[in-house]
Formats: C-alpha cells, structure tokens, sequence
C-alpha cells in the first residue's frame, strides 16, 4: 500500500532531467533570438529613453507647470490642482525629483503601450466570442502568476535593464484594460446598436460611432486600473534594473533604511492618488451627457 | 402598386441546429410542440403578407406572437429561416453584404419601442444619424435635420442631449431621425407603446399628420387595439406566429375570423368605431324631405343622434361626393353596435 502514502512521483533523475532540457531549450533559444528580439525593442527604448531624459532635462518649473496644465484640461478641478502642486513640490523639496521623473516616464510609456495594444484586443474580444474564449484565460493567468516567475524568461532573453523593466510593467498592467474594453463594448445597449444597424451603417460605423463612444467611460476605467497596477509593479521592476522611485525602496528594504523607504513609497503613493483623481475626473466627464 | 411588400411563405425558428424543424412546422407541429420536442422557438409561421404601397399597415398580437420578429426581417435584422420577401420588386433576401447596407440607408428606416437614440450624441446629431451614415456632406445633412427637427416641433432643442428630453420629445426625435432620410418605408415597432395616454394620443395625431402629406408606406406594431384603429387603413392580426386575419378595420370588428380576434376587439366601444358605411344597406335614392342623410365616414354614436331625430327612424347615406348610396334603418343600428350574440353568451 505504498503509493497510497507516498505520491507516485516522477524519479529524481528524470525530474532534473526534464527541468534541464527546459530550460536549456530556452536557453539556447535566448542565444540565438534574443539579440533580434532585443533590436526589435530597439525603437521602445529610444522612446522610453526620450522620455526620461526630457522629463531630467526640463526645468522643474516647466515641468510642473505642464503637469498641473494637463491636470487641469483633464480634471478641469481647483482641488486636484492644489494637491498636484503640493505634492510635486514637497517631492522635489525631499530630494526624490529626479526618481519620480523617471518613475513618471515609465509609467507613462507602458500605459500608452498598453492602451495600444490593449483597446484593440478588447475590441477583438467584443466582437467574437471565439476571441473572448481564448484570450480571457491568458488574462487570468498574467494577472495571477507571480510577477517573480515570469520576470525569470524576461531576464533571460532581454538581460536586466529598462525594456526588460516596461515589458514586465506592461504584462502586469495589460489585463484592466483589455477586459474593460472588451466589457465595455458588450454592455452597449443592444436597441441603440440595433438603430445603428437598422440605419444601415457597417462595422466600423457602428464600432467608432457607437460603441466605442458608450463604452469609453468603462476604458477608462480600465486604463486608471492599468496606470494603478503599473505604479504598483515600480518595485518590483526596479529589481531588473528600472530607474525611479522603487529603487531607493529596494536600497532602504536591504538596509533597513526606515525614512527612505517610507519617503519614496509615500511618493509613488502620491503619484497614484494623483493619476487617480485626474483619470477618474476624465472618465465622469466622459458621461456628461448622462447627467443633467 | 397594390404589392409594394410582398411577403411568401416566411418561416423563422430561433435556435441552434433547428433547420430540421422547418420540416415539422410544416407539417403543422404546434409552437408549444416544438419547443417540448426540439427545444426550437417557432418565431414566424408561414407568413403571406401583401403591404400595399403609400397606406399605414398595422400588425396587431399579444406579446410573443412574433410582431417584432416580422418587422425585423423586412430590414433583415433577423434573416428568415425560409421564405421570400420582395419589396418593390427587389429581392430583399438576396441582397449581398454591401447592398443591403445601402438598401437599410435608402429605403427604410425605423422607430423603436424604447426610442433608441444615441445618448451621446445631441438631438440634432441623432436626427442626421441616417444621413452620417451614407457619408453626405454636412451641409446637406444639417439643412435636413433643422428642417426635421423643426417639422417635430422640437425647435431650439438641436444641442440637447436625448435624456433631457420627455418620452414623448424622445419620441418625436426619434420620428425625425427615421423621416431625415427620406426613406419609401417606416418601420414603426411598438414605437408609441412607452408612452402615456395622452402623449400618446398627440403622437398618433402627429403622425397621421405626417403621413397626409408623406404618403409613407409605413408598418406599425402595436398590441393596442384602439390605436391601431385610429392609425391603421388595414390591420393584419398575429397569433403564435401566424396571420390569422388581415383585413381592414371595419371588417375586423364586423367578422372576425376566429375567438381569438373576437377576444381581441371584445372591449372596443363600437359604436364609436363602426361607421356607417360598413352597416348600410345599399340603396340608390333621392333626397327625401324629413329624412336625414348623413356622411358614410359617420360613426354610430352619431348616426344614432341623427335617426333618433326623426319619426321614420331611418337615415339616407351618402358619399364625398354627396350621392346617397345607401340606408340605416333603427334595427341595423342597433345589430351593428351589439355584440355578436356568440360573443355576449361566452363573456356573459
Ligand atoms: N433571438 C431570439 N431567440 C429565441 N427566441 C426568440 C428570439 N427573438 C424572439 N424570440 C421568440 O419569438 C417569439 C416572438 O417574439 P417577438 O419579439 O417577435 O414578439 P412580439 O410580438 O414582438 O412581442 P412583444 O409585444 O412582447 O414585443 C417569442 O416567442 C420569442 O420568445
Ligand atoms: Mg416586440
């Protein structure tokens, strides 16, 4: 009755035997792809890059003023743009300028990353539900699997540095937006399409003049949710070699630095309560038409 | 002009794999039936329809009887599992993707139950819709839709967004956004049913208004029977899917075909709706002093006024072109605003 208490497992040397010809397949599969891969993420890095260096490169004053300009064309709010402020200042005062800068950038290249190729597969997933059925279990799984394991296959083919960094952000923050759109567009009420459709417009009438327009305060939802999990992921990426603000949270978790930890989570708390409030703002603006 | 829509032998059953069942519904399976065996819903059940050019159609059910679902394959939102339907001669079952995309801009268009507008679009954005849609120059499309708006009475309202408007200014834009396009065909599902009485009462006005001066060939849903009476020049009656009556009002009410139409007419004052002409005896005369003659569009209650006033009891008819053609006497009268006695001893 042996089996019954001891689990009928695979031998010692097969085991190993098949984690090696894993992982020596990607192996040899990162040597031989990885630097065409790695050019293919060429043009990313030069726009993250670009992006970085434009946010050190600007004088503060500049650069707070346009944060607080694009604040108020989105949230149109005193409130906000008091807090912004503040919050900037107070930032910069603290010594933590130049982290948030990049941090800034990061962030703001993987949403637009994400918006690019999330919106579409949403619209995709929306419109079959042969789509739907296949791309929702991938979204499953890249919101559940720890964010450590797959960081390893990133690592391995595109080394430690900033792609690495985005490409990883942009896994974890992908998901939101997807499922929003794709929600978002399904919960459209079926008797307005169905006037579309009856006044004979076509597809693509019916997706931009209808659909996308009534789902868009769902996308947006979905894109606050994607900056938020993206925030959240700075630490974490910043242990493949992403500048910001969660690397002096990593320096302070090694050495135990309470004050500079505390300062810099604080900040990239800021920054989401920040980008928050203004997404949230654009997204009720979105439904004026709903009030009143 | 007498079969703009032609309708043959229309078949719809909902459902997944359920092209077998046709076989079955031809040969007289029940809906109840159906639905028991094959798990197949028997939407539209050998429907043969004429809708003649230019006149107001109605087609009366209770709910579930498949009125929506008839409506709809005339623009193909629903495709027939059998049948034919030609309008003006065109084949509309055959019309490829791109055709029947400009066959709904073109020729017909349609108004909802639940108004349907855009809600984020403004009122005057809804009223172009039809027009956007066919790519004309904005120009063109705002003229028509000022016009439209204004024709619905809801001028001033162009910048305001559907859900600041009552049912029944919804409504109204929802009629100017159907008419912008100048379509041959209205398709109206039900389209005052959401409405109250008296707001309901004042669209049917709008409409017939309309209609005098756009002679549309327009199909009109409704389960209400006194508007289809007030609206409808024929009404064609469903039940579970098939017509079991189609005629005009008139004769609705004096024959109808079976309990189920009798059921459905059994509350109507008839003697507000029955009119002269339908209970006449036709008689050639001239006039005769101390008989009164009266208008064969007059409806009973007014003919009893009149035939009360004299001592023969019994009036002379005459038509638009002031001929008499017919006459009423006392007894006709009073049959034609009793109830059918079968009916009386069913509901007494
Ligand atoms: N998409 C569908 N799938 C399955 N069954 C359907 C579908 N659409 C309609 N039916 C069925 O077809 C029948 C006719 O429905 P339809 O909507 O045409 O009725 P109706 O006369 O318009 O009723 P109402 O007055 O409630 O609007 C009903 O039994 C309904 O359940
Ligand atoms: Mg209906």
């Amino acid at each position: 009755m042996e089996w019954l208490t001891k689990f009928p497992e695979m031998d010692r040397n097969g085991l190993r035997e098949f984690k090696k010809t894993v992982d020596n397949a990607f192996t040899s599969f990162s040597r031989n792809y990885g630097e065409g891969i790695e050019n293919f993420f060429d043009p990313l890095l030069s726009f993250l890059v670009g992006f970085e260096k434009l946010f050190l490169n600007t004088p503060w004053p500049i650069t707070i003023f346009v944060i607080l300009f694009i604040c108020w064309l989105a949230s149109r709010s005193i409130i906000i743009i008091a807090g912004t402020l503040l919050s900037f200042l107070l930032i910069g005062y603290f010594g933590m300028w130049e982290d948030t800068m990049s941090t800034l950038a990061i962030i703001l290249v993987a949403t637009l990353l994400c918006i690019f190729i999330g919106i579409p597969i949403g619209i995709a997933m929306a419109r079959s539900n042969k789509v739907q059925a296949l791309i929702l279990p991938i979204l499953d799984v890249m919101q559940t699997i720890p964010s450590f394991v797959y960081l390893i296959p990133v690592v391995m083919l595109l080394g430690i540095g900033k792609v690495p960094g985005l490409i990883a952000v942009c896994i974890y923050a992908i998901p939101p937006i997807v499922r929003l759109t794709n929600l978002g567009i399904r919960l459209v009420d079926k008797d307005v399409l169905e006037a579309a459709e009856s006044f004979g417009a076509n597809y693509w009438q019916k997706l931009f003049g209808v659909q996308i327009p009534l789902a868009l305060p769902t996308i947006f939802a979905g894109v606050n949710q994607t900056i938020m999990m993206a925030l959240a992921m700075v630490v974490i990426a910043s242990m493949i070699g992403v500048q910001g603000l969660g690397l002096p949270v990593l320096r302070a978790i090694s050495n135990q630095y309470l004050a500079l930890g505390l300062m810099n989570g604080l900040a990239i708390v800021v920054l989401a309560i920040i980008f928050d409030r203004v997404t949230q703002r654009i997204g009720k603006r979105m439904q004026r038409y709903k009030s009143d | 002009m007498n079969n703009f829509i032609k309708i043959k032998n229309l078949y719809k059953i909902f459902g997944n794999n359920c092209t077998e069942a046709l076989n079955s519904v031809k040969t007289g399976i029940s809906k109840e039936e159906l639905l028991e065996k094959t798990n197949c819903v028997l939407g539209l059940n050998d429907i043969n329809l004429n809708i003649p050019k230019g006149k107001i159609h109605v087609i009366m059910g209770l709910s579930g009887s498949g009125k929506s679902t008839l409506i709809r394959h005339l623009n193909r939102l629903i495709e027939p599992t059998f049948g034919e339907i030609t309008i003006d001669g065109v084949n509309v079952l055959e019309l490829n993707n791109k055709e029947l995309l400009e066959y709904r801009q073109k020729n017909m268009s349609m108004v909802f139950q639940k108004f349907a507008l855009f809600p984020h679009k403004t009122i005057l954005e809804n009223i172009s819709y039809g027009l956007m849609v066919q790519n004309i120059s904005e120009e063109i499309y705002q003229e028509k839709s000022q016009f439209w708006l204004k024709r619905v009475g809801l001028e001033g309202y162009d910048n305001y967004y559907p859900n600041q408007l009552s049912g029944g200014m919804q409504q109204r834009v929802g009629l100017a956004r159907a008419l912008a396009t100048d379509a041959e065909i209205l398709l109206m599902d039900e389209a005052f049913s959401a409405l109250d009485p008296l707001i309901r009462s004042e669209m049917q006005d709008v409409l017939i208004d309309l209609q005098l001066e756009l002679k549309k060939t327009i199909v009109f849903i409704t389960h209400d029977l006194d508007e289809a009476l007030k609206i409808g020049e024929r009404i064609s009656i469903l039940r579970d899917g098939s017509i079991v009556q189609d005629d005009n009002p008139q004769k609705i009410i004096l024959n109808p075909s079976d309990n189920y139409v009798s059921d459905f007419i059994k509350d109507i004052n008839r003697s507000r709706v029955i009119k002269a002409k339908s209970i006449m005896t036709n008689f050639v005369s001239i006039k005769k002093e101390n008989v009164p003659i009266i208008d064969s569009e007059m409806v009973l209650e007014e003919v009893l006024q009149e035939i009360t006033k004299t001592k023969n009891y019994y009036v002379l008819v005459k038509n638009k072109k002031d001929k008499i053609i017919g006459k009423i006497t006392l007894n006709q009268l009073l049959t034609g605003i009793q109830r059918p006695r079968k009916e009386i001893e069913k509901y007494a």
